[in-house]
């Protein structure tokens, strides 16, 4: 088995045992890249001379004799929307294109001092609005289990980089769905934690109060692992959440006997691939044979989460996309008249097609004479939303589904029409509207596509999700599966 | 149906200039996802109060105390244009 395609413990334990370095380890992540990434297309931008410095100082204090941190000398891939000092953070937007931060997203600073090594930055939809990365104003990224599907989105960079080989670990970031639709899409781990887990500070600001960054992974320990590095109260962020953090993979048992688990009907009927469904019976037998208590539920409101969510998210972003208008980074148009037409003519430019939709849609809920029939009705249906999950955890420690309603589509097969679009995330947007932390697991195939189970945890029920992932992935071998 | 005055509206407040073609397609589009929409205004919302944010946190304040603040210019290495220390712009008044 080549280096790139180890989990992150399997590797430490190599480095510890000076079986490998952080240098070979880095090469062989690049030389991967080198030989894929034409056609998956995954990074927007390498950071290669950087890495291999960290790596060197990971092997000189490896011959010094300090102790490697659980993730010391790991490649990750960053999410291009987390603010990476000195390196390019575009977004995959025009409007970004030139733009270098002055600043480490504090998840930065928390990889930094855990001592992992940055590979790049991936390709993602343009301000993660999107579904498939079709969205990026750069190029598509490919999805390494079939190159002309999609990869999913809009952290598909991030996932189709796991996926590939082409890092160990990455980071995406996810608002209604974004980390774990690409994790489903491209048979790899994928994690939203808690509203207010990890720090959004250095995060460009897509839905603020639906944002989260989570980590995506080969396997649950090293999703536990990254999870441990990144999480945790920070004061730059205000809606960063005070709590006692837990080491992660102290719930890694593999016993779940006892474990209450919902499958809420909404997720299992119409509209969700018969194949799709399939997979998730079988995950379900799985999960029942390890002794986990699985019986129906409900939550009566999911139909409405979909306009919910694309009321909400589409407002918060037409107010923090305000910010792009050429004076203080990013792009400025040339064909500037006075102040307000140089906004108007910068915006028009630097914004892709989604992205304006967006606004304009965000921007219309806001407005006079439509705020209360539609913002404001948007956000009393979240209540209700939130309160059906409460309901279920009522009786469930948590609740299960599949993580996308299909798997990974051709590219151009939807993005004319943003309804079908918007679809692919009925399973997942929910999760955000309500704050919860869910996990996609891959839980096996559909045809020659991976199919991801979803495990939704109560407000910080994240040891419980991780707990019953890890049970599943170790009678299963979906995890060990790798595209050709 | 959004009508074209009311498209052009919107994009006024989102200080986006569109060309005809986009404000053709962002009328078609717009009124097709309100359309769909249209089955939360089925629900009997009266009694429930909105949520904005999940989190039960209110009014987070740091201690009053000068804290570390960045160099004047990093702040501006990124300024499309600038003049000495100031971002510059085009004619305002």
């Amino acid at each position: 088995m080549d280096l790139y395609y180890l989990t992150a413990h399997q590797l430490h334990n190599m480095l510890v045992n000076k079986e490998i370095s952080a240098v070979e380890l880095t090469k062989s992540v690049f030389a991967r890249i080198d030989k894929l990434d034409d056609r998956i297309r995954a990074f927007v931008t390498l950071t290669r001379e950087q890495a291999l410095q960290q790596a060197q100082q990971v092997d000189n204090a490896r011959a010094a004799g300090e102790e490697l941190p659980a993730l010391a000398g790991i490649p990750v891939a960053i999410k291009d929307n987390i603010c990476t000092v000195g390196v390019r953070t575009t977004c995959s937007s025009k409007m970004l294109y030139n733009y270098i931060p002055p600043y480490n997203a504090t998840v930065m600073e928390r990889l930094n001092d855990a001592r992992t090594i940055m590979v790049g930055k991936t390709n993602m939809d343009e301000f993660a609005m999107g579904s498939s990365c079709e969205n990026s104003a750069f190029f598509p990224t490919c999805n390494p289990w079939d190159t002309e599907r999609v990869p999913g989105g809009s952290s598909g960079g991030s996932a189709a980089a796991v996926a590939a080989g082409e890092a160990v670990l990455a980071l995406g970031s996810d608002t209604g769905g974004s980390i774990r639709q690409p994790a489903s899409f491209c048979g790899v781990v994928g994690m939203k934690p808690t509203y207010g887990t990890v720090s959004r500070y250095g995060l460009v600001a897509f839905a603020s109060s639906l944002d989260q960054i989570g980590p995506l992974t080969r396997d649950v320990t090293d999703c536990a692992l990254l999870l441990n590095v990144i999480c945790g109260h920070d004061p730059f962020d205000s809606t960063s959440a005070p709590y006692d953090k837990p080491d992660y993979t102290s719930f890694l048992t593999g016993d779940i006997k006892g474990m209450k688990i919902g499958v809420p009907v909404e997720y299992m009927g119409e509209g969700i691939d018969s194949a799709v469904k399939e997979v998730i019976k079988k995950a379900i037998a799985v999960l029942s044979n390890l002794g986990a208590e699985v019986a129906e539920t409900t939550l009566p409101h999911t139909e409405h989460a979909l306009p919910a969510y694309y009321l909400i998210a589409p407002a918060e972003a037409s107010s923090n996309l305000a910010r792009y208008d050429g004076v203080r980074y990013g792009y400025r148009s040339e064909k500037a008249g006075d102040v307000v037409d140089m906004f108007m003519q910068t915006r028009s430019e630097g914004f892709g097609p989604e992205v304006k939709r967006r606004i304009m849609l965000g921007t219309y809920a806001l407005s006079a004479g439509y705020y209360d029939a539609y913002y404001n009705k948007a956000l009393k249906v979240r209540t209700l939303i939130k309160q059906d999950f409460d309901q279920a955890y009522e009786k469930f420690d948590l609740l299960l589904g599949p993580t996308a309603p299909v798997t990974a589509f051709k590219r151009g097969e939807k993005v004319d029409d943003p309804v079908q679009m918007y679809m692919v995330d009925v399973c997942t947007l929910s999760v955000n509207l309500a704050g919860l932390p869910a996990i996609s697991v891959p839980a096996g195939m559909a045809g020659n596509l991976p199919v991801g189970l979803q495990l939704i945890g109560r407000p910080f029920g994240e040891g419980d999700i991780l707990r019953a992932a890890h049970a599943f992935e170790q009678t299963t071998e979906h995890h060990r599966k790798f595209p050709e | 149906m959004l009508s074209p005055k009311e498209v052009e509206h919107v994009a006024l407040l989102a200080r986006l200039k569109l060309t005809d073609e986009e404000k053709e397609t962002y009328r078609r589009q717009l009124s097709d996802i309100l359309d769909n929409f249209r089955k939360l205004q089925d629900l009997d919302t009266e009694n429930i109060p909105p949520t904005a944010h999940v989190l039960p946190l209110q009014n987070v304040f740091r201690e009053d105390r000068v804290g570390g603040h960045m160099a004047v210019e990093k702040v501006l290495a990124n300024a499309p244009q600038r003049q000495d220390n100031f971002f510059k712009v085009p004619k305002i008044v």
